[in-house]
């Protein structure tokens, strides 16, 4: 297994290394280094001297790609897109283009965005899996047509709506919760009851939809008949055959989003106004913070990349028959 | 697990308590614990959140930490990062908001006087100004011999900065907090890990060290260009520093500290501890309102030399984001993804709440706490809200003291009646007060006056053509509806780009553009579409269409939000347009794009605003003057219409170095005359700003400019904690009726499905017996 972890990891570098070249010819296509400058430096009193030496502080005076003035090392290596691009495969993200430190902000930042991400992962996907089984559990029934009715409609509502409803009623309304904030510390609850919720309730239609689907292809496998002959009750059936036999293909759709869970939402923490990473690419974005963007975009594709080998992994751990190689 | 919990609850005192007698007595407890037991984690975490949300006494929806419930505290909001705290740097609106409370220039605003009045802030009295000729014989400043102006400081002795750790000392005298390299400072993770802190008397050098600052190209002043424009010897300062830094980083790497000590700039000089001279090229008066600018701060360098030490640049310890000043706050936390705290500077000198005030200001009680010590705030917390719904929602609320009104708000906060503009019965009832002012700027539609259609270009006929079709589109342009539908009625129609409240603003009768507007029946009335369509026919364009070619007359007009006339406002525009029958072809683009279009003058007609920088129709004015052009200047002069008329060139050149007059006045006139003449603006607007208070906040007036007004607010904690508990009861049907749905739903459920296990099973058993028979 080791050796198929290691050459999967290696199997990433090219990955990674093209993920970075998209970003950055993307960002570069849209924005100009002289752009960003002016960007950062605001509007009034702006001269074309102070542009050149934000670029020059910031490492954005040279050539894109090729850097015909340096000899044979230097043709690629003193260029923007190595000097920004080469420090990420070692994580140092270094500085946004307004100056402060990005490890440190994303090391700081990634804790409020696991707060909401974990309670709302692990509760969202026991609620799905339960209702999901209880809806296979009465298949072809009512229950199941109304059950499917409802996962279809609460598929079908915007997560905005969700949200919006959700502060009018429980924070505006009833003074529940607070509306939106963050505070450290065991204070942080009060501000994660409402994002939680809303997180598992706008997951639930989809979620139920695509588990019930699963399960019930495995319910009419010829082991569960077997089962059900033998007299085993139905809970039995659903919890200790089912379940388990469904739960590999839970696990592509699950594994591979948890290290994931790390870059946060960028609706939730936005409307919430909690200071995880979601809303730090959200508002690098809307900053035109190249730096940022492109950190950011790498370390989503680092764990997207983690959470398939992980899935990999779990498949082995959940069905013997898996073997790594 | 669920034992700690309920214990937990049960030390709750108020509602939660009686809520868990409650549910021991009917059994839910058990049904509760038994749920929680049987989902594990998931139930029993957003059990257990419920419950600690319920223990206290404060409201469940407050968003504040209970132990901040009868601190003298201020409670406001930001909705951008601010990106630059260094007062070198910082050249808006978001960012002055904090700094100016932290650092303090030599000159600042009286807080309660109109028209805007600048006062000494650390100095003893208004700099003294002594003119002097080439060869440095002193003249009057009237005098055309006039070639420098020396501004002569003496600061207020005893001032002392905040509490910092750049300026701790050990038993000998020196700095206790300096690092030779990144290893030996690899303890100190945050600000607050340094725990020794030292404060030292401010001083005249202080000054000078941040005029250098202001010089040093590192740094990227906004307005280095501006200064070097004035100030003796800053040009030359700025390329001595740029080459000594280099020489230094060569040696010692780019993170060294460059000593500006080291380095002298011939017009800025300490003269001994409390006194320092700025010497002017020339004259400009307007120099004085710069002094009140966080960019004149003084900066000491010892706090310079803390932030440049290896190794903590790398965690964001750098006076970009950690301020150190003189100021009545300091910021003691500085998170700007969630919350910036300033709290009472322990050092504050001694400074009072004014004794002197208009009848207005007493009627309004803002001298209620006349010749109180300042700050009357203890501390004040600045939370993100990037969305205007929760923003609004927690000053309805009581846990915001003050807050704007965004478009969605304005019909709950405001009534638009005939007797004028004023709060809705719901503010009323609440104790809502409303803060009004004429913000001190303009937006505007323009034409770029390089443009070969609309603008100033050609042989005389043409210019004068291109003149009557911006008239005909400035009679067209109904601003004053824009003003009704977009802006909720908050701003008034610019007659000129002068706005209330600055000397040369001029009101009534002789005020309105006479172009553009009549005056009938006591005020302005705007020129008919008939006028404005013979203007156009004048111009070339009869009914819209080119006289010759009879092909229709199309405009392109540059923004930022989008294009092809999508949204509401510019479909509003191309009706204002198609008035004249003419096409407005609505070219949508980022900002970016925008400004470079501007800088290479290749827009035809543009929106843009302007924010004043100090209270001088100089700082208005000169948007139209020749040699603030963005083409001629690259991009960074603030005439974005390119306008260069030489009359009005040379009013501007007279106008700007006068003194406040009857003649600047006149001056003034003429140039307003020449611009209202070229319609160079379509049209343009002074907006209104609305700022809402709760009913304990006390001491607020809108000032224009400063933003150094922290300190004069005061609250009523008792009265706010009142507000706060009657406004936020928490509502709980909501719950029972939430928990009776899912009862009613889960017991058919589970009695389905008992009755389905059990069938089966009968059904299994019924089965095998008929089998059994059968066999």
């Amino acid at each position: 297994m080791l050796a198929y972890i290691i050459r999967r990891l290696l199997y990433a570098l090219p990955i990674l290394l093209g993920v970075n070249l998209l970003t950055f010819a993307l960002f570069f296509m849209v924005n100009t280094p002289d752009q960003m400058a002016r960007v950062q430096l605001g509007d009034k009193h702006v001269s074309a001297e102070a542009i050149e030496q934000w670029k020059a502080q910031r490492g954005y005076d040279k050539p894109l790609f090729i850097n015909t003035a340096e000899n044979s090392e230097g043709l690629l290596t003193d260029t923007i897109f190595f000097e920004k691009s080469a420090r990420l495969f070692v994580f140092d993200f270094g500085k946004s283009d307004e100056g402060r430190v990005i490890g440190a902000d994303i090391s700081e930042r990634m804790w409020p965005s696991l707060a909401v991400a974990l309670p709302t992962f692990i509760i969202g996907i026991s609620v799905n899996i339960v209702f999901a089984l209880f809806v296979v559990m009465f298949r072809a029934s009512v229950f199941d047509t109304a059950a499917m009715v409802l996962c279809v409609v609460l598929l079908s509502i915007s997560g905005v709506f969700y949200i919006l409803a959700g502060q009018y009623f429980f924070a505006k309304l009833w003074h529940l919760v607070p509306i939106s904030g963050y505070l450290g510390g065991t204070d942080a609850i009060r501000f994660l009851i409402l994002p939680v919720i809303i997180g598992v309730v706008a997951g639930i239609g989809g979620g139920t939809r695509l588990y019930r689907t699963l399960f019930l292809e495995e319910a009419n496998k010829d082991y569960v008949r077997t089962a059900r002959a033998k007299g085993v009750s139905e809970t039995a059936v659903l919890f200790r055959h089912i379940l388990p036999n469904g739960l590999i293909p839970i696990l592509t759709s699950v594994v591979v989003v948890i290290p994931s869970l790390f870059m946060g939402s960028l609706l939730i923490e936005s409307f919430f106004g909690i200071p995880g990473l979601g809303s730090y690419t959200l508002d690098a974005i809307q900053a035109q913070d190249f730096a940022i963007v492109r950190s950011m975009v790498f370390l989503g594709s680092v764990l997207y990349i983690l959470g398939l080998i992980l899935t990999d992994i779990s498949y082995t751990l959940v069905d013997p028959r898996v073997r790594l190689s | 697990m669920n034992t700690v919990v309920l214990g937990k609850m049960r030390r709750c005192g108020g509602f939660t308590g009686r809520l868990q007698t409650g549910l021991q007595k009917s059994g839910w407890l058990k049904a509760v614990s038994a749920v929680t037991g049987r989902f594990g984690g998931a139930g029993l975490w957003l059990a257990g959140a419920l419950l600690l949300a319920g223990c206290s006494d404060q409201a469940w929806n407050n968003p504040h930490p209970e132990s901040e419930a009868s601190a003298n505290i201020l409670y406001s909001s930001f909705s951008e990062r601010p990106k630059y705290l260094d007062p070198a740097r910082s050249y808006s609106t978001d960012e002055s908001r904090f700094i100016d409370q932290i650092y303090e220039p030599p000159l600042a605003y009286d807080y309660l006087k109109r028209p805007y009045e600048l006062i000494p802030n650390t100095l003893t009295a208004m700099p003294d100004i002594h003119y002097s000729d080439a060869d440095g014989n002193e003249v009057d400043a009237d005098s055309a011999a006039v070639a420098f102006s020396t501004y002569h400081f003496r600061l207020q002795p005893g001032i002392r900065y905040q509490p910092h750790p750049a300026f701790a000392l050990n038993d000998k005298g020196e700095s206790l907090y300096l690092f030779a390299s990144a290893a030996e400072s690899e303890q100190y993770r945050s600000l607050d890990d340094f725990i020794e802190q030292g404060s030292r008397e401010l001083v005249a050098e202080d000054y000078v060290y941040q005029v250098k600052r202001l010089a040093d190209p590192k740094l990227l002043s906004p307005v280095r260009a501006l200064l070097s424009d004035y100030i003796v010897g800053m040009t030359e300062f700025s390329q001595i520093a740029s080459d000594t830094r280099k020489a230094l980083e060569e040696k010692a790497g780019k993170q060294a500290w460059l000593d500006l000590r080291q380095l002298s700039m011939a017009g800025v000089e300490a003269q001994g501890r409390y006194d320092f001279t700025i010497r002017l090229k020339g004259k400009y008066p307007q120099f004085k309102y710069w002094l009140a600018f966080h960019f004149f701060a003084p900066i000491p360098w010892e706090v310079d030399r803390f932030y440049h030490q290896p190794g903590l640049a790398e965690r964001n310890i750098v006076l970009n984001w950690h301020p150190v000043g003189s100021g009545p706050f300091m910021m003691t936390r500085n998170n700007p993804n969630e919350v910036i705290i300033l709290e009472k500077n322990p050092n504050y000198r001694a400074d009072y709440y004014p004794v002197e005030g208009s009848p207005e200001d007493v009627a309004a009680g803002l001298l209620d706490d006349a010749g109180k010590q300042l700050p009357l705030l203890d501390k004040v917390v600045y939370r993100l809200e990037k969305e205007a719904i929760p923003l609004w929602t927690k000053f309805m609320q009581g846990y915001y003291d003050r807050s704007g009104i965004a478009s969605d708000s304005f019909d709950q906060a405001i009534r638009v009646s005939s007797d004028g503009i004023g709060l809705s019965p719901e503010m009323t009832e609440k104790g809502v007060t409303l803060e009004k002012e004429v913000v001190l700027g303009s937006y505007y539609l323009a034409f770029n006056m390089l443009d070969p259609v609309v603008g100033d270009k050609g042989d005389a006929k043409s210019r004068e053509r291109a003149r009557k079709l911006r008239q005909a589109i400035a009679i067209a342009y109904d601003q004053q509806e824009m003003i009704s539908i977009f802006a909720n009625g908050r701003g008034e129609v610019a007659m000129s780009p002068i706005p209330p409240g600055i000397f040369g603003y001029q009101s009534g009768e002789e005020g309105i553009n006479p172009y553009v507007f009549d005056w009938v029946d006591g005020k302005p009335q705007r020129k008919s579409l008939d006028e404005a369509k013979r203007l156009l026919a004048e111009a070339g364009y009869p009914d819209g269409r080119h006289e010759k070619t009879g092909e229709p007359l199309v405009l392109n007009l540059d923004t930022t939000t989008g294009g092809g006339g999508g949204s509401a406002m510019q479909n509003w525009m191309i009706k204002q347009f198609k008035k004249l029958n003419i096409q407005l072809n609505i070219r949508g683009t980022d900002y970016n794009r925008f400004k470079e279009k501007m800088q290479t003058g290749n827009a035809q007609l543009f929106q843009w605003g302007w924010l004043a920088d100090y209270p001088d129709a100089e700082n208005f004015l000169f948007l139209q003057y020749g040699n603030n052009g963005q083409v001629i200047s690259g991009g960074s002069g603030v005439n974005s219409t390119n306008y260069n008329n030489a009359e009005y060139n040379r009013l501007f050149d007279q106008m700007q170095l006068m003194e406040d007059s009857p003649q600047r006045m006149e001056i003034i006139r003429r140039m307003i005359a020449i611009l209202q003449r070229d319609a160079v603006w379509a049209s343009g607007w002074h907006p209104h700003s609305y700022v809402l208070n709760n009913h304990w906040v006390r001491n607020v007036k809108a000032h224009g400019i400063s933003k150094s007004v922290l300190k004069y607010f005061a609250v009523d904690v008792e009265q706010r904690s009142q507000a706060q508990a009657a406004w936020n009861a928490p509502v709980l049907w909501p719950i029972f009726v939430v928990a009776g749905i899912l009862l009613v739903t889960l017991l058919p459920g589970y009695r389905a499905f008992r009755r389905r296990q059990q069938r089966r099973i009968q059904t299994a058993l019924t089965n095998t017996t008929s089998a059994e028979q059968e066999g």
